[in-house]
């Protein structure tokens, strides 16, 4: 037997559902209706919804996306090392080592504040001009290095404050013991701190994924560029819906699962 | 001869002085009593015992030497003295057994299976014999203290400070960490406790020190201290208390 409340409850949920069902289908009925009517709908639908070149092109499409996957795959173990690396470099307190600890903050201060695709362009166009010799001026490497150094400034931030949000009573738990300041960070600080922050550095590899697209303006036949090649082949922009489709199919579950992890860890800590 | 010597230990925080010229000795064997109400330095003192915080002025010498003098290297005296603190201060990410052995194998160099044997003794000893593969989160307050102490036992300390270590605890926890206090004095370790569980102060301590506003306004054998209070504030703090 259902109690006075219950019985309350159940109608407010049901009619809320109702409501909610309700507006989501004018709003889905309002875009099928009238978005057709518009004046160009026609030439839209031709060049960017065509099925017939996205069946032609998906394949292709999908083959030069495992480049940037190939890409996002050796830049990703670099950057969380690097990202650590200047973090740790950031929180350095020996005066002897304050040189590090300098250029670890000049590092983060200058990538974070430049535009990715312009360390993209000063160093993947920049270093090949040496005339290095063959592997050396491939734009692989150095768009690769643009990645690294702009993503591990991110990371590194990411991690400091990783670390700052470690009570001080872990520190002086650990010191008490009679460890040193470099144990203390390496087997107390350093393992929670990059425990807590896993979810907001998940959304920087997600934002990395993204952004090896930017890659394509200075050579590699990644997929925003095959896309490009195939419009230009074809005179019609539904290859880039297509690589628009590929990038989501990874970026959703990936951030779905990224809020996960924050929402598990705020409940956890609560 | 003192093991451990204070002499006008001075200590501000910005411009609050916290301890304003404590004299102390503690001797090997002994159980000293640090009570006084909160804000009276009984906590920032062990920290300084413990070379958490330099003291501005005045020295601590342990065993003869001078470990106030600034640039002394901490770690060797922080090896001999252990400290529990009111929160624990458990290593969350780690079990209690690897909480427990972290320090001594890093410092000592000891390996795991070498070291494990006497570790689970401690921790059989103080109860926690089917705990010790458990994390922090899984463990009641009086466990979690008893885990820290038994932590900073793994380190063989000669003296161990306890900051007001059951402060934190559900009064039905407080006893199984006393036990373990009563357990350490009976097998002679050297103490400095500050606390709030006047009744253990009064059964166990050699000497109580009573704090008041960064100094020792009186210090003694519990009887007297408790039964029969100098100080007009001394006073007024046990009737408040008691």
């Amino acid at each position: 037997m259902p109690t006075r409340r219950q019985i309350f409850e159940t109608r407010q949920r049901r009619r809320a559902n109702l409501i909610a069902a309700g507006s989501t289908l004018a709003v889905v009925l309002a875009i099928v209706v009238f978005v057709p009517m518009a004046p160009g709908w026609d030439r839209v639908q031709r060049s960017f919804f065509n099925g017939e070149v996205f069946a032609k092109t998906f394949p292709g499409l999908l083959e030069a996306f495992l480049l940037d996957i190939a890409i996002f795959a050796w830049c990703a173990p670099l950057i969380a090392a690097l990202g650590l690396a200047v973090a740790i470099a950031r929180d350095l307190r020996t005066p002897a080592l304050y040189p590090v600890k300098l250029a670890a903050i000049l590092y983060t201060d200058i990538f974070r504040g430049l535009p990715v695709i312009l360390v993209i362009y000063l160093i993947g166009f920049g270093i090949p001009g040496l005339g290095l010799p063959r592997p050396w001026n491939s734009p692989y490497i150095w768009g690769s290095l643009a990645l690294v150094l702009v993503y591990s400034a991110y990371v590194a931030e990411v991690i400091r404050s990783g670390i700052e949000s470690i009570h001080e009573s872990q520190r002086a738990a650990a010191l008490s013991l009679g460890l040193s300041p470099s144990d203390a960070m390496r087997f107390v600080i350093l393992p929670q701190a990059i425990r807590r922050v896993v979810p907001a550095n998940m959304n920087l590899f997600i934002a990395l994924q993204k952004d090896v697209a930017l890659l394509s303006f200075i050579g590699p036949v990644e997929i925003f560029r095959q896309a490009g090649v195939y419009k230009s082949l074809l005179a019609n922009f539904t290859p880039y819906v297509g690589a628009a489709l590929i990038f989501l199919a990874i970026t959703i579950p990936a951030t779905r699962y990224a809020d996960h992890l924050m929402n598990r860890q705020r409940k956890a800590r609560s | 001869m003192p093991t451990l010597s204070l002499k006008n230990v001075r200590k501000s925080f910005g411009g609050n002085e916290v301890l304003r010229g404590i004299d102390l000795d503690i001797t090997t064997g002994q159980m000293i009593c640090l009570i006084g109400a909160s804000g009276s330095g009984k906590s920032t003192l062990l920290r300084c015992l413990n070379l958490l915080e330099p003291i501005d002025d005045g020295t601590i010498t342990l065993d003869g030497t001078d470990i106030s003098e600034p640039g002394f290297d901490p770690q060797p005296v922080r090896q001999r003295i252990g400290m529990v603190f009111q929160s624990y201060n458990l290593f969350p990410h780690m079990t209690a057994m690897d909480n427990a052995m972290l320090a001594p194998r890093r410092i000592h160099g000891h390996n795991r299976a070498a070291l494990e044997p006497r570790i689970a003794e401690l921790f059989t000893r103080f109860g926690l014999g089917d705990r010790m593969q458990h994390y922090p989160d899984q463990l009641s307050g009086g466990q979690q203290q008893r885990v820290a102490i038994v932590r900073a036992l793994a380190m063989r300390p000669e003296i161990m400070l306890f900051d007001e270590i059951t402060s934190a605890l559900d009064p039905e926890l407080v006893g199984e960490v006393l036990d373990v206090l009563r357990q350490l004095r009976a097998e002679g370790m050297t103490m400095v406790l500050a606390t709030h569980e006047m009744g253990f102060a009064r059964e166990l301590a050699d000497t109580v020190c009573f704090l008041d506003q960064g100094r020792i306004l009186e210090s003694g054998p519990p009887s007297q201290v408790f039964g029969a209070p100098q100080e007009t504030r001394t006073r007024a703090f046990l009737s408040r208390v008691l």
